[in-house]
């Protein structure tokens, strides 16, 4: 196995007994970026010279005899819609092309000063509005599993990079499922915590009551660990719950004797690839055979969740997005020579050349969902079947520990086989986005594959039960060997995109 | 115009002076480089967020309870969203269907008549910030954000006001009980009271609501009062010319003393108003609302009254005391340190308030002490001074902060008491004027007053008046 392939905690031991050094695992890890990464294209912008000072000053610390946190001197990649101070944060559009924030998201903060090893900016669909990474303004990232396909989205460069071993774990986030889908397509674990779990200060909103950030690790226990670094409370951000955080390695004992785990028929209906349902029904019998107990049962909602979710997450995005005009940052749209603008003709032109054509499609449905004589039938009925899911779950999580489904109804599809069918695109997060809609936690785990190309198992749980979760999943990792194995990318060698920072291909 | 009436609600803003703004930590001044008291949450970058200021919610329920609102025990946050370049973000965290306070009053005084006027509701929001447009039809703006974030009440109004002097008494009335309930200045002028004002005429005594205009851009409160006249008289020769009001936006224009169109209902926007989602409902305990209520000061109304029961003071002195809390405070330091607290109420309804105005001072930024003004009557009533000459020491006293003892040495301005020297200048001025003692001897009572001014006159105003007046009878 090469450096890039090991997990975080396996090269934190390394580290911390001085078998490695944080220089030489950042460099296995930027030599595998330069060897593959124009196949994958995974990044946006490369921080490389950072990233050497940063493992550098992990080295020290630890020559100097500090004690070192779980994760110091790890590379991880950073999901685009992150602010990092004084590197471009572009949400991979246009119109943030150019944008330099002067500030943190407090996430990226706790990173720094636990020693992480920032390697770059990772693709996304455009704000984070898209399941495929089509929707990127640059460049589309491939499945390192198989390059004519989609690695899922919104945080396909995230989920891809940690595939390929271009970063040993990432942070994306999930508004309808944007960790989970693309963990499950490239075969890692993904992870959506509970709302207000991990501060959202910093995270370029797409829709503020659904976007959570979380992580994309190779095996459980990096989730357990990347987790502990992120979670807990912000007072930057007043939707982050003031709540102690429990060490969540404390969970993760092999044993779930006794966990009863519950299985919604709903999730297993029409629109569910044959082949993924098999791999599912495999892994529920699996923890079955572990001790679980499993019961199917029904979340009559589960239908309305999209509906629900394409008036709510476009209603806030509008709102949220309407600060990209020009004005003060950002993409201003420039009059040719002897036209002038007026300031409303500026604003069009500036968002009309500054979004992608998803973005614009958001908007609009947002915008008309909100408008008066409109916004009790849309927004204010959707806020109402959303207290319903939510009360689904609450139901449901009165009998069961966890419940589980599959995290998308198919493996990675085919580039351009969905993106122009927006319907079809929005099933793909099916399954995932009722749990956004309840603010509840979940998480996937690779569980099989289909022609080569991997399948997530979808674990549910009641808010603040990342313990619970992440106690199943690891019982499953334990008792599996999916998440060992590595994708066929063949790389290229000596290709030295040497420096890459421009996103502009 | 006598047969209409008008039907007026006002629609206040006030910029509360809490120590940093509403949803950040930059400091809440006024007067720095535009763009330089800003930070990325008021900037309205990508991925910040708002955190409400504890201070910006105590000021709010403060002003709420002084204008006897409810306080919702449940209330959020919504955004307005509309595209203006002063706006950061192009929404403006406001309050739209659950606001904090509802259902209040106060009450005006015009003419000697008291009439409550009702308070819709009071909410919190952000300001936005300003725009400067380029000079001599420059192409260009620019945009100052230092303003943007500023925490800001609105106030509206029941449409209870029907003339423009209850108008003007209601903004007065406003300001001074959030003056006293220190959470703003609200100086119009300033900008940091804003008034918007909706009005409609019908013929008096009905109850039809005829279209309303919203008049805009008034700078003062003078302003309102002549904006709204100018209005009225405009709907009422509309209606009395067999036209209709249309319902529009007006603008106020001071140069032509009339209103004039703005935008017409029509262009009016939708401002798509949502819960915002970056901020958590507000939860007000009762607990918190009586603890808040507990520490309010006394407010002028209740302040009045008292001084008109403990003071004997005419109602109209202390309304006119009780208006500025700072007013109020500087006379009743005096009142409760003096023997005849009406005497001190001339004093400062009187001299001192005629000196701040002409000084254009604010009260706190007067040198004179109350203690100096209770020394300077307790002088008056030793003999010491005149009464007359007491006025040319307290402008003396209001202008440098000096003791009246210092400048009566100063300035040789002890009242001469001294029964002989008196009397030999009663003599003289007996002896100078034969023909007007004359003419008081034959029933002249005039003849007297120019005597006793003759007296004072050789005196320089320093002979005490009793005892003239007592010399020059005895002598004539």
């Amino acid at each position: 196995m090469e450096i890039y392939d090991l997990t975080a905690h396996e090269l934190a031991e390394y580290i911390q007994k001085g078998e490695l050094s944080a220089e030489e695992v950042t460099r296995a890890v930027f030599s595998r970026i330069h060897e593959v990464e124009e196949e994958v294209q995974a990044y946006v912008t490369l921080t490389e010279e950072k990233a050497y000072a940063q493992a550098r000053y992990v080295d020290e610390q630890r020559r100097a005899g500090k004690k070192l946190g779980p994760l110091a001197g790890i590379p991880v990649g950073i999901k685009d819609n992150m602010c990092t101070k004084g590197i471009r944060t572009t949400c991979s559009s246009r119109i943030l092309e150019n944008f330099v924030p002067p500030y943190n998201a407090t996430v990226v903060e706790k990173l720094e000063a636990a020693g992480a090893v920032m390697t770059g900016k990772l693709n996304m669909d455009e704000f984070a509005m898209g399941s495929s990474t089509e929707n990127s303004a640059f460049f589309p990232t491939r499945n390192p599993w198989n390059l004519d396909c989609v690695p899922g989205g919104s945080s396909g460069g995230p989920a891809a990079a940690v595939a390929a071993g271009e970063a040993i774990y990432a942070l994306g986030s999930d508004t309808g499922g944007s960790i989970r889908q693309p963990a499950s397509l490239c075969g890692i674990v993904g992870m959506k915590p509970t709302y207000g779990l991990v501060s959202r200060y910093g995270l370029v909103a797409f829709a503020s009551s659904l976007d959570q950030i979380g992580p994309f690790t190779k095996d459980v226990r990096d989730c357990a660990l990347v987790l502990n670094l992120i979670a807990g409370h912000d007072p930057m951000d007043s939707t982050s719950v003031p709540n102690p955080v429990p060490d969540y390695t404390s969970f993760l004992t092999g044993d779930i004797k006794g966990v009863k785990i519950g299985v919604p028929r709903e999730f297993f209906g029409e629109g569910l690839d044959p082949r993924v349902a098999e791999m599912v029904r495999n892994a529920i019998d699996k923890l079955a055979d572990l001790g679980a107990i499993v019961e199917e049962c029904s979340f009559p909602y589960a239908e309305y969740a999209l509906p629900v979710y394409y008036i709510i997450a476009p209603a806030e995005a509008s709102s949220n997005l309407a600060r990209y005009d020009g004005v003060c940052y950002g993409y201003r749209a420039v009059p040719e020579k002897g036209e002038k603008y007026d300031i409303i003709e500026m604003y069009m032109k500036t968002r009309s050349e500054g979004f992608g054509a998803e973005v614009k499609r958001r908007i609009m449905l947002g915008t008309y969902a909100l408008s008066s004589g409109y916004y009790d039938a849309y927004y204010l009925k959707a806020l109402k079947v959303r207290t319903l899911i939510k009360d689904d779950f609450a139901r449901l999580f009165e009998n069961y520990d966890v419940l589980v489904s599959p995290t998308s109804p198919t493996p990675a599809f085919r580039f351009g086989e969905k993106a122009n069918d927006p319907l079809t695109m929005y099933l793909s997060d099916i399954y995932t986005i009722p749990v956004n809609l309840a603010g509840i936690p979940a998480l996937s785990i690779p569980c099989g594959f289909v022609d080569g190309l991997p399948v997530g198992l979808h674990l549910m749980g009641p808010a603040f039960g990342e313990g619970i979760i992440l106690k199943v999943a690891y019982a499953y990792e334990q008792n599996t060997s999916y998440h060992r194995a590595r994708p066929p990318l063949q790389g290229r060698e000596k290709v030295k995109a040497n420096g890459k920072t421009s996103g502009g291909r | 115009m006598d047969s209409y009436e008008a039907v007026i609600g006002l629609e206040v803003h006030v910029e509360l002076h809490t120590k940093t703004k509403a949803f950040c930590s930059c400091p809440n001044e006024f007067g720095k480089e535009p763009n330089t008291n800003v930070c990325p949450i008021c900037l309205g970058l990508p991925g910040v967020l708002p955190v409400i200021n504890e201070a910006l919610l105590e000021y709010a329920i403060r002003a709420g309870l002084a204008l006897n609102c409810e306080i919702a025990a449940f209330s959020k946050f919504d955004r307005k969203n509309y595209y203006y370049p002063d706006l950061p973000k192009n929404y403006q965290i406001s309050q739209y269907d659950l606001p904090l306070c509802r259902n209040g009053y106060l009450d005006i005084e015009v003419n000697g008549a008291t009439r409550r006027v009702g308070i819709t509701r009071v909410h919190m929001e952000e300001d936005a910030g300003k725009l400067v447009h380029g000079e001599g039809g420059a192409d260009y703006s620019l945009v100052d954000l230092n303003r943007a974030g500023v925490p800001l009440l609105e106030i509206v109004s029941e449409p209870d006001i029907r003339t423009p002097e209850e108008a003007k008494a209601y903004l007065e009335k406003l300001k001074s009980i959030l003056s006293y309930i220190d959470v703003s200045d609200c100086k119009m002028e300033e900008g940091s009271l804003r008034c918007d004002a909706n009005i409609s005429v019908r013929p008096a005594g009905t109850d039809i609501l005829n279209p309303k205009t919203e008049i805009k851009n008034m700078n003062s409160f003078r302003a309102v009062q002549r904006a709204l006249e100018a209005e009225i008289k405009r709907q009422c020769a509309v209606w009395a010319g067999g036209g209709t009001v249309e319902s529009e936006t007006r603008a106020w224009d001071e140069n032509k003393g009339t209103t004039v169109p703005m935008r017409s209902k029509e262009e009016a926007s939708d401002y798509r108003y949502f819960p915002d989602p970056d901020l958590v409902p507000i939860v007000i305990s009762p607990d918190r609302v009586s603890r808040i209520r507990s520490e309010l000061p006394e407010l002028p109304d209740a302040r009045a009254r008292r001084f008109t029961s403990e003071y004997g003071l005419s109602a109209y002195d202390a309304g006119v005391l009780t208006a500025s809390r700072a007013l109020a405070d500087f006379y009743e330091a005096c009142a409760r340190n003096y023997r005849d607290p009406k005497l001190v109420s001339n004093w400062v309804t009187g001299e001192f308030l005629r000196l701040v105005n002409a000084r254009n001072l604010e009260i706190r930024d007067v040198k004179l002490t109350p203690a100096h003004l209770v020394e300077m009557l307790e002088l008056i009533d030793k003999g010491t001074i005149s009464g007359k000459i007491a006025k040319t020491v307290f402008e003396e006293m209001f202008d440098t902060g000096k003791r009246a003892e210092e400048i009566v040495k100063e300035k040789g301005l002890v009242q001469i008491s001294d029964e002989g020297e008196l009397s030999r200048i009663v003599e003289e001025v007996v002896t100078a004027n034969p023909g007007v003692v004359a003419d008081y001897r034959n029933g002249k009572e005039k003849a007297f007053a120019f005597l006793v001014g003759q007296v004072m006159k050789a005196t320089r105003g320093k002979a005490n008046p009793q005892l003239v007046n007592r010399l020059l009878k005895e002598r004539i």
